[in-house]
């Protein structure tokens, strides 16, 4: 222990506080660091903590607004980057504060575990002297000689943990009672639960894995690290942890609300459904089932979710010699409600030269004022396709990967479309067209949809549910139950009934209203 | 799945809602008059208020009435739960707070704050009617869900109560301000006079505690529910979009607000603040978030 400092050593040494070894110092600092109002204070430096990840995009949310931040802001968006400004969840000085308050946590809890299990095992206190004193108290007369006897009964009926107190000659003098030791338990239970959170979303975390992948109908899907997109595993996640899994996915459905008499609401999506066909394990047999949004499909150890959908159109490119240099379905981004689409294609293999499109697919085709086109509705009900063709080499050949809804126009030569002096290509569906200077044609063969699925594997997530609801019940047995200390004390001419409550207790004066009132009403019997 | 709208029967329900608004005028005036007539130096005048105070609460039952014939339509003309945009969360949310008020007039004498209640539900009927109005619309696939009644209306109910915390603890910083007793304006004294009628300033601490604490279990289960909801949504049941952020910033205010109430020289004004600046973020969170924040909670439906 350090020696607090009397008044006398103020006096007689008023600058110098008494010197500590290291040990007292450790001492020092870990009592302030496990004290109430440095939790109090980490608890609110969380929270402030927290704001700027709401005003500056996050990579790990919405990395588009990052990348889109640095376009915008070339100067300042380093200087945030530098402060981890664009990741503030996994920044340095957010970490700092959640783990200082955890350790806090950790020192706070372990000795009051330890305090409430001797309490929770010993009698309670002793009646002490002056009654009058607490919080409540009244006063009752009466002759009868058996009340602390009806009171000990009553105060063990009522869940009470009671204890008789005797004068020197071991007569009963005073009856002492304690109630709601739930609420310290909850309390504790509440802040263990805390850190089982943590725990949880840290190892769980680690293992996780998210993987993207759009697939056109009729494409199927292989559950290997190849198979995807895009994916984000964990620190410690093991390809090995992949179920064996193909999914092929067999149609799409999409609703899409229509009603003359409410043109407001028109075009919102009502429903999606992807119609798949799963093989789970190496000779699985196929199901199938179906993902709608907030219905993903249940693995062994994954889930599978729906979190888009476009158009793939089917379109074939051949040559100036007539061979087949791109054929499929290409899916298309939707760049508004009605789906009006952005789709690229680059064909490196055409002979002579290499070339790529640009090209926009209008669902329901319609035309604006200014006279650009436009789509009117999702549905494909009257799809028109449009393509501005390039010519150079795509780039393709260094080996990086490249966006696939992008072509770098740099350094190619626009040859229709824009400002090229041709017409830009316009198909519906079945048509074929010449391609301009005899590079060959291309036909718009069909209409396909896609969508964008989601794998996910969280094996954390089961265990953060279970200790967030063990947190709730805890808070709520911490908060609600009272926990309060009754005394009923023998006097000269009646008795006394005095309570006292260790935290919130709205019926603290009832409650001895009620018992001095019982014990009257048998005293009269 | 096809889902039906009735736009003429939204229509017929803002009339409603306009309806009960004149009536929550109507009952508002006459709160607040009487209230000044409370204040009033003249002694009759402060005797001859209750008549006042009766022709606000006959003004506030029917306002109540109609004001639930219009959340009900609403909800009809869209056949859903009326909670699904802000307009709609507005005009529930403070259909709540009302009944709550009249209910519990009903079992406790709550009449001092008649002239707080009634201004605040017309304050968000105004705005939700003028900033926040959409006509029905259909309900996107991602909140086509039960939890959305769950998840919503629990989020509603803590910040119901929330808000009679934060009313409470404004009461009481008023009446233990050294300033508010010792100035001795003409406005600080009648403030003064109608504060003396509002219960002692510890029991109004513990009236705002227990409200907070009620206001802190249903806002946990808010988060936990929202968790749940964006697993099944949005493939992870946490991902610190803004309105998750937010959600985790006010859960910790109010922890910090449990905790000041806990250690030595944080009860008190400091907690209050705390409590007040808890609610503060609430609405933050509810207007400024919800308008001009961008992420994956885009429900306002502007
Ligand atoms: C992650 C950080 C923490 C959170 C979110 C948190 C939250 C809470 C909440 C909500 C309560 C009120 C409900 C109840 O009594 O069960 C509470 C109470 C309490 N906390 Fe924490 N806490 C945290 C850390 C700590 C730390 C570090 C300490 C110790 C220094 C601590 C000590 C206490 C105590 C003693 C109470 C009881 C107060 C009373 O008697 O009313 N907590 N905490």
């Amino acid at each position: 222990m350090v020696s607090r400092p009397t008044a006398n050593d103020k006096v007689v040494n008023p600058v110098n506080s008494p010197k500590l070894s290291p040990l007292e110092w450790l001492r020092w600092i870990w009592r302030q660091l496990t004290s109430m109002s440095t939790a109090l204070i980490l608890l609110l430096m969380l929270a402030a903590a927290a704001i700027p990840g709401s005003l500056v995009s996050q990579r790990s949310a919405d990395p588009n607004g990052v990348t889109k931040f640095f376009k915008e802001n070339p100067t300042l968006a380093p200087i945030l980057d530098a402060f981890q400004l664009f990741d503030v969840y996994t920044s340095a000085w957010f970490s700092a504060i959640y783990i200082l308050l955890f350790i806090s946590l950790i020192g706070c809890v372990l000795p009051r575990t330890k305090v409430h299990f001797e309490a929770m095992r010993s009698a309670p206190v002793r009646t002490p002297s002056n009654l009058r004193r607490m919080p409540a108290f009244a006063e009752f007369k009466s002759t009868k000689p058996d009340v602390l006897s009806r009171a000990e009964a009553l105060l063990k009926k009522k869940h009470y943990r009671v204890s008789v107190q005797t004068d020197a000659q071991g007569n009963p003098e005073s009856v002492s009672a304690e109630r709601g030791y739930l609420r310290e338990t909850g309390n504790l239970v509440f802040h263990f639960a805390l850190i089982g959170v943590l725990l949880a979303v840290g190892i769980g975390g680690g293992q996780s894995f998210s993987g993207q992948r759009v697939l056109v109908e009729g494409e199927t899907f292989v559950n290997n690290l190849s198979g995807y997109d895009s994916l984000s595993p964990g620190t410690f996640f093991k390809a090995e942890q992949l179920v064996p899994l193909t999914l092929t996915l067999d149609r799409f459905e999409a609703d899409f609300y229509f009603d003359k008499e409410n043109p407001e609401s028109k075009g919102s999506p009502t429903d999606f459904r992807a119609f798949v066909t799963a093989k789970i394990g190496s000779d699985g047999k196929p199901q199938k089932s179906l993902i709608r949004v907030n219905e993903p499909l249940e693995l062994p150890g994954a889930k599978v979710y729906l979190t888009g959908n476009g158009y793939a159109p089917i379109i074939t490119i051949r040559d100036a010699e007539g061979a087949v240099a791109f054929s499929g379905p290409t899916p298309y981004l939707p760049q508004d409600a009605n789906y009006t689409s952005l789709g690229v294609i680059k064909v490196p293999d055409a002979k002579p030269d290499q070339f790529g499109i640009v090209s926009f697919f209008y669902p329901t085709v319609g035309e604006l004022s200014t006279g650009a086109l436009t789509s009117l509705f999702p549905q494909a009900a009257l799809p028109l396709l449009t393509m501005n063709v390039y010519v150079g080499d795509l780039g393709l050949d260094g080996g990086d990967p490249k966006n696939v809804f992008a072509l770098n126009t740099h350094g190619l030569k626009q040859v229709a479309g824009g400002k090229s002096g041709v017409k830009g290509i316009q198909l519906e569906v079945g048509q074929v067209q010449e391609l301009p200077n005899n590079m060959g044609t291309i036909s718009f063969d069909g209409i396909k949809r896609y969508a964008s699925l989601d794998v996910d594997y969280n094996p954390g997530a089961g265990w953060v549910l279970v200790f967030a609801l063990l947190a709730l019940a805890g808070v709520t047995v911490s908060l609600l139950v009272p926990r309060r200390r009754v005394w009923v004390r023998k006097t000269e001419q009646g008795y006394e009934v005095a309570a006292l409550a260790r935290g919130d207790d709205p019926s603290l004066e009832n409650v001895i209203e009620e018992i001095g009132k019982i014990l009257k009403k048998k005293d009269k019997k | 799945m096809n889902q039906i709208l009735n736009p003429e029967l939204a229509q017929i329900s803002l009339i409603f809602i306009y309806a009960s608004m004149a009536l929550y005028t109507i009952a508002f005036l006459a709160f607040a008059t009487h209230l000044s007539q409370l204040a009033s130096d003249k002694k009759a005048v402060r005797q001859s208020a209750s008549r006042l105070e009766k022709f606000g609460i006959w003004a506030m039952v029917p306002a109540v009435a109609v004001h639930g014939v219009g959340v009900v339509l609403r909800g009809i003309s869209a056949s859903r739960v009326p909670w699904s945009n802000m307009y709609e969360f507005s005009i529930t949310g403070a259909f709540i707070v009302s009944l709550i008020f009249l209910i519990a007039m009903y079992v406790k004498d709550t009449r001092l704050v008649a002239t707080f209640v009634s201004g605040f539900t017309l304050l968000v009927l105004g705005t939700a009617t003028t900033a926040f109005y959409v006509g029905v619309k259909t309900l996107p696939p991602a909140l086509q869900d039960y939890w959305l009644v769950i998840h919503v209306i629990v989020a509603v109910l803590a910040t119901a109560f929330f808000n009679i915390a934060a009313a409470l603890s404004v009461a009481y910083l008023l009446k233990t301000s050294t300033w508010f007793k010792t100035n001795k304006g003409t406005f600080t004294v009648r403030v003064n006079r109608i504060l003396a009628m509002f219960p002692k300033a510890p029991k109004l601490e513990k009236l705002s505690y227990r409200f907070n604490i009620i206001g802190f279990i249903l806002w946990s289960f808010t988060l936990i529910a929202g968790a749940i909801w964006a697993e099944k949504a949005w493939h992870r049941y946490w991902g610190w979009d803004t309105k998750e952020v937010w959600t985790f910033i006010i859960w910790t205010i109010y922890a910090g607000y449990l905790h000041a109430n806990a250690t030595r020289g944080w009860s008190g004004k400091r907690s209050a603040w705390l409590a007040l600046i808890g609610f503060a973020a609430i609405i933050f969170n509810f207007t400024i978030v919800n308008l001009y924040f961008k992420g994956l909670h885009v429900y306002s439906g502007l």
